[in-house]
């Protein structure tokens, strides 16, 4: 099983970063875009293990991208690494307090509550105007990585590398995660809250780390986007993109580390192509895959491999 | 003798309901009690008060001499007592052996831990063994909401029995079992209680499983406790057994 594992992400690597070398610069640019957003939506994903659906995951995707910003254009730090840095440690510091009084919540108050702070924090945003560029947002200057000046015509192939480098690393943490003790207590908690608390564990405590761990993740997704972009806006902490990173959980599926990913290149690639050929009735197109999703495959885009798979066998 | 559960002047009362008036019980290490009564008496209600589900308005409950009252059900675990339900209380989703690994993980205070594996092969051969002595060891691997309802009930007292507890309050350990079962269920049962030695009190509605089982019986009517003793003297007094059963 764990070799089995390993092997397929050895292999996902090489294909993702040979992928690099030969695809058209837009679609890099797209698919650096979609792993990122696709980090996000598997902090959506590990949410949802716990029974809580988050419709406000933008606000810690929106206050990384944001603390990228004023990193850059206001205290001159121009280095990608210490970004991602300061990026994530934003949104965990953010998650550490809302999460004292969010991790009391369940099911639709959850939901509606992660909605509500994200939708103060757009507020902001959008009225701080001095600060923060009101709509309009900010421009964030191309950072250097590791150090390294990346000239204009290949800054888009090493962005992408470098979101590759943060996915695997973060895709190796989450599986980590998923099997220690917490990330099972995690399910256990979906199942049966009281028996948790019979067994002496503090579904309190599990809740609030899951919670500032996906934020963290939700974060790192922001930076991502935000150095692949070159530009932040308002729109990052809307609830559209909240509802978005929902949608992808929904379209990948919940059954691996991988099916989030899986969603959100699927996500960026029918809405570029739905955008190109009908700009009038692209959300349509949208909500028509995810109805046949919702019918045909309520396991996500990812269960479609595993039915393969069985039918093989 | 070391008292395990002190329990003084308990009182709880739900509307006009009383679920607890007046109690005074004290539990010796060891012991096996049986708790009967009618439906609606307080039996269950004592099991959530002692366990922190519920606060009592009045009185006192001491677990090792400790006064446990205000805690919540986790922190009144965590001291040492396990409980089991009436209705099954498992976590479907997983397998049987998870069930057992993720009890063992929040009684060793791994539950936190986000980073070693749960399924560790130390873990996993301890958690087997455990479901040996309960006759599951066959089912480890099927989804715990696949098991049959007697499997259930032991799984969900096997979640109970591995936090290694000092006093282990079991909800009607044979409800829902049936009758050729119940005595199976039971003598299995016993047979791990007695081994580990663990104090243990139990709600039962069936006086025949209590009275060949229990060591001290209680009878709970009203929220009052009304007799304390030998199972044998008491349950064949014809006033309690009318009290119990309604008939007799």
């Amino acid at each position: 099983m764990n070799r089995q594992i390993l092997l397929t992400s050895l292999l996902l690597l090489t294909l993702f970063g040979g992928l690099g070398l030969v695809l058209p610069e837009w679609v890099i640019f797209l698919m650096a875009l979609a792993l990122a957003k696709g980090l996000v939506v598997l902090s959506v994903v590990l949410l949802m293990r716990a029974g809580l659906v988050s419709f406000g995951q933008g606000l810690f995707y929106a206050a990384a991208a944001y603390a990228v910003g004023f990193a850059i254009n206001r205290w001159g730090i121009g280095e990608a690494t210490v970004l991602l840095a300061i990026g994530v440690m934003a949104s965990i510091a953010l998650a550490a307090l809302i999460g004292v009084v969010i991790a009391r919540y369940r099911e639709i108050f959850f939901g509606m509550l992660s909605l509500a702070f994200s939708m103060a924090f757009y507020g902001v945003l959008v009225k701080a105007y001095d600060v923060t560029g009101g709509s309009d947002g900010m421009g964030i200057a191309p950072p250097t990585i590791f150090g390294l000046v990346i000239p204009p015509e290949r800054l888009r192939l090493t962005v992408y590398y470098l979101v590759l480098i943060c996915v695997a690393i973060m895709l190796y943490l989450i599986y980590r995660y998923i099997q220690s003790p917490l990330g099972t207590l995690i399910r256990a908690i979906r199942d049966n809250e009281v028996r948790v608390a019979y067994l002496g564990g503090s579904v309190h405590r599990a809740i609030y780390l899951t919670y500032v761990l996906a934020a963290g993740l939700g974060g790192l997704g922001g930076v991502l986007v935000a150095i692949n972009v070159g530009h932040v806006d308002p729109e990052l902490a809307y609830w559209t993109t909240s509802g978005e990173f929902v949608f992808v959980a929904l379209l990948g599926g919940t059954g691996s580390v991988f099916a989030p990913l899986v969603g959100a290149i699927a996500y960026e690639l029918v809405k570029s192509y739905a955008f190109k050929f009908s700009p009038y009735t692209w959300q349509m197109t949208l909500g028509i895959l995810m109805l046949g999703i919702i019918f045909l495959l309520p396991g996500g885009l990812w269960s479609l491999g595993q039915r393969l798979r069985r039918r093989q066998v | 003798m070391t008292a395990v559960l002190q329990v003084e002047n308990l009182t709880m009362h739900f509307g006009m309901i009383t679920a607890a008036e007046g109690e005074n019980v004290v539990v010796n290490r060891g012991e096996f009690v049986g708790i009967v009564g009618p439906n609606g008496a307080g039996k269950t209600t004592f099991l959530n008060l002692v366990t922190g589900y519920l606060k009592p308005e009045a009185g006192r409950i001491r677990f090792m001499g400790q006064d446990i009252v205000g805690l919540h059900p986790n922190q009144v675990t965590a001291l040492g007592v396990g409980r089991s339900f009436q209705i099954p209380q498992l976590f479907t989703s997983l397998t049987v052996l998870e069930n057992v690994l993720i009890a063992r993980s929040t009684a060793t205070g791994s539950s936190g831990d986000f980073w070693h594996a749960l399924r560790q092969n130390s873990r996993i051969e301890e958690a087997r063994a455990l479901l040996a002595q309960f006759g599951l060891e066959a089912q480890a691997d099927r989804p715990a909401s696949e098991l049959p309802e007697g499997g259930r009930k032991l799984l969900d007292i096997a979640l109970a029995f591995a936090l290694k507890p000092k006093l282990l309050l079991m909800d009607e350990p044979t409800s829902g079992v049936s009758v050729e079962d119940k005595f199976e269920v039971m003598d299995r049962l016993v047979k791990v209680l007695e081994e580990s030695q663990v104090t243990a009190m139990f709600v039962e509605h069936d006086m025949e499983v209590v009275r060949r089982y229990a060591k001290r019986v209680l009878v709970i009517n009203g929220g009052r406790i009304i007799a304390d003793g030998q199972p044998e003297a008491i349950l064949s007094n014809p006033e309690i057994r009318r009290a119990v059963a309604g008939w007799g």
